[in-house]
């Protein structure tokens, strides 16, 4: 770019990938802000970043789906336009996405046919299935490659979509989030497949949140905060502690779990709980469990085990077949909604956007969700839009939720200000059980922190609190005691003392431990 | 007598089934690929017209068929363009093709209503195989060359879907569009083909009706069938194959209850094309096959970046 200088060939082969001042706006954001960054050929880069940070847009710009407003894409040295996937992938770029796009109904070969050159017209499928087990062989990626994809585990829909690029021979491959759905076993062996990947001279793109894998997998990484790069930076010598620094931009205090008063009375009793899924089948099976007030009890397992089936229940939103659910000496057992929340069972639910909240309606009008019957908001049929107004002002707040106006529609907010809207409102009822779905899931550093305060506060305050969680982490540091659910069953119950991650894994993986 | 009834239902459930698996067969097409037309019996009722004023012009029965397949795809076209491009209500979009088929067809038709057409298309009798016992009177003897179209476009559409490069392009559009554009296909132009490919259908379905069922024109002829090859599709959980056995079974039913006609009141002979579909709905419902069946983004528009 500075003309002379720059040019003279003395540097050795030019980067396989390069971004120069790489900007994007949208309606009152930059999401990025003059983004400038190398991708060598043979090395695994990490954009490392919180929610927000501009990790998405600057992907969606690699794979076409956006259009840079302005900077340059420069591909071993010259200059190119992704106009859209089919530009990416003939340029070699190749992406594998945090919700992966598979066709569930299909087999993975019939996935992996899908749009794929060369592939004939009859019999699409025969030569690839030989081609993918060889592939699978080399990279240590087995799938079978006449299975349906509904069939498979979330760490095996995940090696279809690296299948999928990799035989579209992609020379650099882009992983956003790729551990957010996995075990830490799972996790492991995706860092296997990275490093056979780039011994095989590709260029990897690995978008994270999480430290650790930074630390475990990259060579080198690009921090951006804002919209920008914080800074570029090779791995080796590079600490937890700076990265943190970097990516947050501020010191953040690890949740403190010690708590002011023990546990009390149990107060949710489940027994002998049977539930079963939208299919038909036993997701949940002979479940049971006691939560004492002032408590916290987590539940790992890996996604589709039961846990959507069972805080269904827990709920009220699905009636269990068999059992009984019980709050202190009342039995809930077949009661609907409205019954739980008034008895005091509050709800993180783990489809935020969908369940948590109506985007279409204001945030004052989404935190009253629940208490719209009752004063001071209700007066008689009529709702009294002041005291409406001036509670949601004040919890806003209070909860430090980022939202243009309380009147604003609340599809506009950001995952992790959603998230504390949603605890505000459960949380006003100051509720006997609080049962939290995944309640940090997606969210940046900094808002998940403040949604372990809250949930610590409530424990201390005297509430039974039911935390189901795939980040092992999060449940290691908040729960006072640890259950384990495989195929519906809960096959653990741990302290933390004697949980680990590796431990839980193994559970969760339904390997006997 | 045993026989004779069972020859002529079965002939005449035939003969009936196929308008029925014509249109049914286009409408699985564009469902597979996301998109819900129920303007069938619209574009039925307009190739209905098309093909006779064609076959009636030029003496020749095939042109008819051919003009009504080329107005059947303009219309769906039609279709395709407000549902797909503007990403109007798909829903309304279709219901419109329907009324503005029925009552466009019925202003232009005025001049053909009640002329007998000189030269329909031909009745076939397969020789040797028509006296096969039972079966063969029935399948192969005074059959019109329609259905057997009819019934190879069924096999040759099931092994598109199932065998074929393009059959996993189409259906995994109608499954999942993100994907699909993802991996660099043009989601847009397999709508669009598939939902033409249905309009192309359902007018050949229509000059069946006006070119060799009953080769005359006659105001609102379609009676009702476009909406039952759109319950077929959802009872046959968009198999091709199984669609073949639905449209049967509606022609069959729809053939007894004519027959029964002088116990019945008339109202109850008009009525039946609804109940039927009512009912396979409801048939349909009950079983596995057609929930899980079904497009997963069938009657979404897709927007890149949105999910």
């Amino acid at each position: 770019m500075d003309g002379a200088e720059a040019s003279p060939p003395s540097q050795e082969t030019p980067p396989f990938l390069e971004l120069r001042s790489l900007t994007k706006r949208f309606p009152g954001v930059v999401a990025n802000d003059r983004v400038s960054l190398s991708v060598r050929a043979g090395e695994v880069h990490a954009l490392l970043g919180e929610n927000g940070a501009g990790k998405s847009t600057l992907v969606s710009m690699l794979y076409g789906l956006l259009q840079p407003d302005e900077g340059e894409i420069l591909l071993a040295g010259r200059r190119v336009w992704i106009r859209s996937p089919k530009d990416a992938l003939s340029l070699g770029i190749g992406l594998v996405p945090q919700h992966f796009l598979l066709v569930k109904k299909h087999t993975v070969a019939e996935n992996v046919a899908l749009g794929l050159p060369g592939v004939p017209f009859l019999a699409p499928t025969r030569g690839l299935e030989v081609q993918l087990r060889q592939l699978g062989e080399r990279y240590g990626l087995p799938v079978d490659p006449r299975a349906y994809v509904w069939q498979l585990s979330a760490g095996e829909q995940q090696r279809v979509e690296i299948l999928k690029v990799l035989v579209r021979d992609v020379r650099l491959l882009i992983l956003d989030e790729p551990t957010s759905v996995l075990t830490p076993q799972e996790a492991r062996g995706l860092f296997q497949v990275l490093r056979r990947m780039k011994e095989e001279g590709h260029a990897v793109i690995f978008i994270t949140h999480k430290l650790e894998e930074v630390l475990e997998v990259a060579d080198r990484v690009t921090v951006l905060r804002r919209g920008r790069v914080v800074a570029t930076l090779p791995v080796a010598g590079a600490s937890r502690a700076r990265l943190a620094r970097l990516m947050v931009g501020e010191e953040v205090a690890p949740p403190k779990a010690e708590r002011t008063r023990p546990p009390g009375e149990p107060l949710l009793f489940v027994e002998d709980l049977w539930v079963k899924s939208d299919r038909g089948y036993f997701a949940v099976k002979d479940v049971n469990f006691e939560v004492r007030a002032g408590e916290i009890v987590g539940l790992a397992g890996v996604a589709g085990n039961g846990q959507s089936e069972l805080i269904e229940a827990l709920t009220g939103l699905r009636r269990p077949s068999r059992g009984w659910i019980r709050l202190g000496e009342r039995d809930l057992t077949g009661r609907d909604a409205r019954v739980y929340f008034e008895a005091g069972v509050a709800h993180v639910p783990e489809d935020r956007t969908h369940r948590g909240v109506v985007p279409s309606l204001s945030v004052a009008e989404n935190l009253i969700l629940k208490h719209y019957r009752y004063p001071p908001f209700a007066r008689g049929p009529l709702l009294d839009r002041r005291a409406v107004r001036a509670f949601a002002a004040d919890t806003v707040e209070r909860y430090r939720v980022v939202a243009p106006s309380v009147d604003a529609p609340v599809r506009l907010l950001s995952g992790g200000n959603i998230q504390k809207l949603i605890l505000a409102r459960e949380l006003y009822a100051r509720p006997r059980l609080l049962v939290a779905a995944h309640p940090t899931y997606g969210l940046d550093v900094g808002a998940a922190a403040q949604v372990h305060r809250l949930l610590l506060a409530e424990r201390d305050r005297g509430a039974a609190v039911f935390l189901v969680s795939e980040d092992l982490e999060e449940i290691l540091a908040l729960s006072d005691r640890i259950l384990v659910i495989f195929d519906g069953k809960i096959v653990a119950e741990l302290s933390p003392g004697e949980a680990s991650k590796e431990r839980l894994g193994l559970l969760m993986a339904g390997v006997a431990a | 007598m045993v026989e004779s009834w069972w020859v002529s239902t079965l002939a005449r459930g035939l003969a009936f089934s196929a308008p029925l698996l014509l249109a049914a067969l286009g409408e699985l097409v564009a469902e597979r690929s996301g998109v819900i037309n129920l303007g069938v019996e619209g574009m039925m009722i307009l190739g209905a017209l098309s093909g006779f004023a064609v076959a009636d012009a030029s003496g020749n029965p095939w042109l008819g068929v051919m003009a009504a397949a080329g107005v059947g795809t303009l219309a769906a076209l039609l279709h395709a363009f407000f549902s797909i491009t503007l990403r109007a209500n798909t829903y309304v979009s279709g219901l419109a093709l329907t009324m503005v088929g029925l009552g466009l067809s019925g202003l232009l038709g005025k001049p053909f209503a009640g002329r007998p057409l000189a030269h329909p298309l031909p009745k076939l009798d397969i020789p040797g195989l028509s006296s096969i016992p039972w079966l063969g009177p029935g399948l192969f003897q005074g059959q019109n060359a329609l259905l057997y179209l009819a019934l190879l476009a069924a096999f040759l559409l099931w092994y598109f879907l199932y065998r074929t490069r393009g059959g996993i392009t189409l259906r995994s559009v109608g499954e999942n569009p993100a994907a699909a554009d993802a991996l660099g296909v043009n989601v847009y132009l397999v709508r669009y083909l598939a939902t033409a490919f249905g309009g192309a259908m359902a007018g050949v379905a229509g000059a069946y009706l006006s070119v060799a069922y009953r080769p005359s024109w006659t105001e609102g002829m379609t009676a009702g069938m476009g909406w039952i090859a759109l319950a077929i599709v959802i009872f046959a959980a968009w198999d091709p194959l199984r669609a073949v056995a639905a449209a049967f079974l509606f022609g069959a039913f729809y053939h007894l209850a004519y027959r029964f006609q002088a116990h019945l009141p008339p109202e109850f002979l008009k009525m039946t094309p609804y109940l039927f579909t009512v009912l396979f709905l409801v048939l349909g419902a009950l079983g596995k096959s057609v929930r899980l069946g079904a497009p997963e983004a069938l009657g979404r528009p897709y927007v890149r970046g949105e999910r």
